[in-house]
């Protein structure tokens, strides 16, 4: 015990101030969180008490569907499971075929279907009304899944020796990156409507879809630079010389070798996607984050903010670890591989 | 194809079909952009809009509520998006300043043996890093608004100081009379010691021998210049601390919930980055590293300064670059929690002129000549500590 925490003047300094810090503060933070706290009741009882957690006991549909119709609340319930389940059915290494993405892509647009309805006797929901966590996860698996085929031309144009392409690809690449996110959100929902025809008016959650997608794209195609970089040149070399064309040789031999070495950190880019969909809040966008906000706002209850944000980043935590610890996973068991 | 196939020429002859296709792709790219403004300037047009920067002549009539700059809503479009730049510099600056100082401690930490500094740091690195810098912020800017006491009961940590759902008030120094003379004095003593320290440590290099070593008396020697100085100039100190008066407190400073919730959001956000960059440049260094500077007699503290710390610069520069400009498009955030930096004073523009285009285009040009500036400086940093290799 000495030598751990007393072993030195600065250890001693470190134990007795962290020491000081959590003894002032973990009291208070339970005391908030569970002594004082509310946990039943109406808005009166939180008046004057600790965290209000019967807050989220009222709200907590209306943060995970947001406006959806609450009688058809069940369909963005199933649409979140049958996301969550894909992508548990992804994980294992072994589940990474061609059948998987067939899934992928019949689950998506189940998902999709299920939210707007329309058929099958289906109540018709417009996307204004979608909301909460599933518009959180759609946006993600949609921005994934459109930007990864670009992230893969811009990577490969910004690598060609045709000037015009690798100019346009680094021009691209590096505007993108240049910008925050949000001032793209402001520029595709400003622009996109001026830039197209008149009469032709494009949704709320297009617009966002498409600046996450930009986004995307531009992220992912550095990270795939980085694999393509990392593929020796005589493997292009020996495919031409067996008198392989450049699409073959790309898409046989170049791409699977360079992909296969960025898978880790492509998985890491996805937490930072996750991340990224919360801010469409600013463009009026229902997403989870701006669920929160909108339970918030109403005035019955003593506005809960901290435990409310609390809710909200626990899900985003749940979601963005998970993905993180995976990715780790992964590199480990990569490694191993190549050994 | 036979094995004796003629040696191919030297010089390749043009490649018809890559030119065609590049070509083709330059005129599909061309006509959609060229579809797409030809109807943004009929959409513009049809609502009345010129297209052009005379607008920023104008006066923008909207307030700003806090900035570095003054600024009164008489003044230009021009003069206010300014404002908002300077505002921009301003967080990401003190932004940057705090969370390498923190990032670099938080690093150590979690290299350290220490049970409970590792285990907070790590704790600490994981949930920050794990969850949206928007939900963050929200939830400081709500903790402030909501979660500190009103005005009348102020949370009083120290004397002078008032924690309040309105901000927090600091007491404030202020220097009446001609400072700038005593500040001069101040930069003028800690220049002439810095010029002194890096000739000793010239000298030192070229002969072996210790020198310098009356240096540290310019230290005081500039305080007692500088205290002349107060005294001949009749310079007098002014402190202000906030008093409570019948709604709201007076006097001192005031940081504003919406400046505190954005420091404080951005700060712990880039904090956890930082210190992961920093972890794993330390780590990078090789293990016999570390061994030398043990064998050589250095204690653990000496050999992390002298022996680890310049050969982990050189690894934590270049993610370190990219964490400082992320910290300059993060500050665009100050929209979520009202703090009115560039986005938000570009956007209040749009809102009031429906000047779209100039507005996207100003900030375009904003932030990416910042984020190239920002990088060439950092390169040029990287190109001075790099290895230099004989």
């Amino acid at each position: 015990m000495r030598e751990i925490f007393f072993s030195d003047l600065a250890s001693a300094m470190t134990t007795l101030i962290l020491a000081v810090v959590i003894l002032t503060a973990v009291p208070q933070i339970l005391s908030w969180a569970i002594f004082d706290s509310v946990w039943t009741g109406d808005p009166a009882a939180c008046v004057d008490a600790g965290a209000c957690w019967s807050f989220l006991g009222e709200k907590h549909p209306f943060i995970l569907f947001g406006i959806y119709p609450p009688d058809e609340r069940w369909r963005p319930l199933v649409v979140i499971l049958l996301l969550i389940a894909l992508a548990l059915w992804t994980l294992p290494t072994a589940h990474w075929t061609r059948r998987t993405l067939y899934l992928w892509i019949a689950g998506v647009f189940t998902a999709l279907l299920l939210m707007r309805g329309g058929v099958f006797g289906l109540q018709h929901v417009p996307t204004a009304d979608w909301g909460g966590l599933p518009v959180t996860l759609l946006l993600t698996v949609l921005s994934l899944a459109i930007s990864f085929p670009f992230a893969i031309v811009l990577a490969l144009g910004r690598q060609s020796k045709l000037r015009i392409f690798s100019w346009a690809s680094i021009g691209f690449i590096e505007i993108v990156r240049g910008l925050p996110l949000l001032s793209l959100l402001f520029i595709t929902s400003i622009m996109l409507p001026l830039m197209l025809p008149e009469g032709i008016t494009i949704d709320n959650l297009l617009r966002a879809l498409a600046a996450l997608t930009i986004y995307a794209a531009a992220f992912l195609a550095e990270v795939i630079r980085g694999g393509l970089q990392g593929v020796n040149t005589g493997q292009a070399e020996a495919a031409r010389a067996l008198g392989m064309r450049w699409v073959q040789t790309t898409r046989l031999i170049v791409l699977p070798q360079a992909i296969r070495k960025v898978i880790p950190p492509l998985t890491n880019t996805v937490v930072v996607v996750v991340k990224n969909t919360s801010l469409v809040l600013v463009i009026g966008l229902f997403d989870l984050l701006s669920a929160g906000r909108a339970a918030l706002s109403d005035p019955d209850w003593p506005a809960p903010y901290a435990e409310t944000y609390l809710f909200i980043a626990v899900i985003y935590f749940a979601i963005c670890f998970g993905i993180s610890r995976y990715s780790l996973w992964l590199e480990k068991k990569f490694e191993q591989g190549v050994q | 194809m036979t094995n004796d196939a003629p040696p191919k020429p030297v010089k390749p002859p043009v490649n018809w079909r890559l030119l065609g296709l590049q070509l083709a792709v330059v005129a599909t790219v061309l006509l959609i952009f060229g579809w797409m403004l030809h109807n943004m300037f009929s959409n513009l047009a049809k609502r009345g809009i010129m297209v052009g920067f005379d607008y920023l002549e104008r006066t923008a009539r909207f307030p700003i509520a806090e900035s570095v700059l003054d600024y009164t809503p008489a003044d230009s479009f021009a003069w206010a998006i300014t404002v908002g730049v300077a505002n921009t510099l301003f967080i990401s600056l003190i932004v940057i300043v705090l969370s390498t100082v923190l990032g670099v401690l938080l690093g150590l930490a979690r290299r350290s043996t220490h049970p409970l500094a590792y285990g907070l740091a790590s704790a600490f690195t994981d949930a920050i890093r794990n969850t949206p810098l928007v939900v963050q912020l929200l939830f400081w800017y709500g903790f402030i608004t909501y979660g500190l006491p009103a005005s009348a009961e102020a949370f009083n940590p120290a004397p002078g100081v008032f924690f309040t759902d309105r901000g927090l008030y600091f007491p404030s120094l202020r220097i009446d009379g001609a400072a700038w003379i005593f500040w001069l004095t101040i930069i003028m003593g800690g220049a002439f010691f810095v010029y002194a320290q890096r000739r000793a440590a010239r000298e030192t290099r070229k002969t072996g021998l210790k020198s310098g070593r009356r240096n540290l008396l310019i230290v005081p020697a500039t305080i007692v210049a500088a205290l002349i100085v107060w005294a001949v100039f009749g310079l007098t100190l002014d402190v202000s601390t906030p008093v409570l008066g019948r709604f709201n407190f007076g006097g001192g400073l005031l940081l504003s919930p919406e400046f505190v919730a954005i420091i404080l959001g951005l700060v712990l956000y880039t904090t956890a980055f930082i210190g992961e960059i920093v972890r794993s440049g330390i780590g990078a260094v090789a293990k016999g590293q570390w061994e030398a500077g043990r064998a050589i007699g250095l204690s653990e503290r000496q050999n992390l300064r002298f022996v680890i710390a310049p050969q982990a610069l050189r690894i934590i520069v270049p993610p370190l670059t990219s964490q400082y400009i992320n910290i300059l498009k993060n500050s665009t955030l100050g929209l979520v929690v009202g703090y009115p930096e560039l986005n938000f004073v570009i956007a209040t523009t749009i809102n009031q002129t429906g000047q779209a285009i100039e507005g996207v285009f100003i900030l375009m040009v904003v932030f990416l000549s910042i984020s190239i500036a920002a990088s060439l400086l950092m390169n040029w940093y990287n190109s001075r500590i790099a290895l230099t290799t004989r």
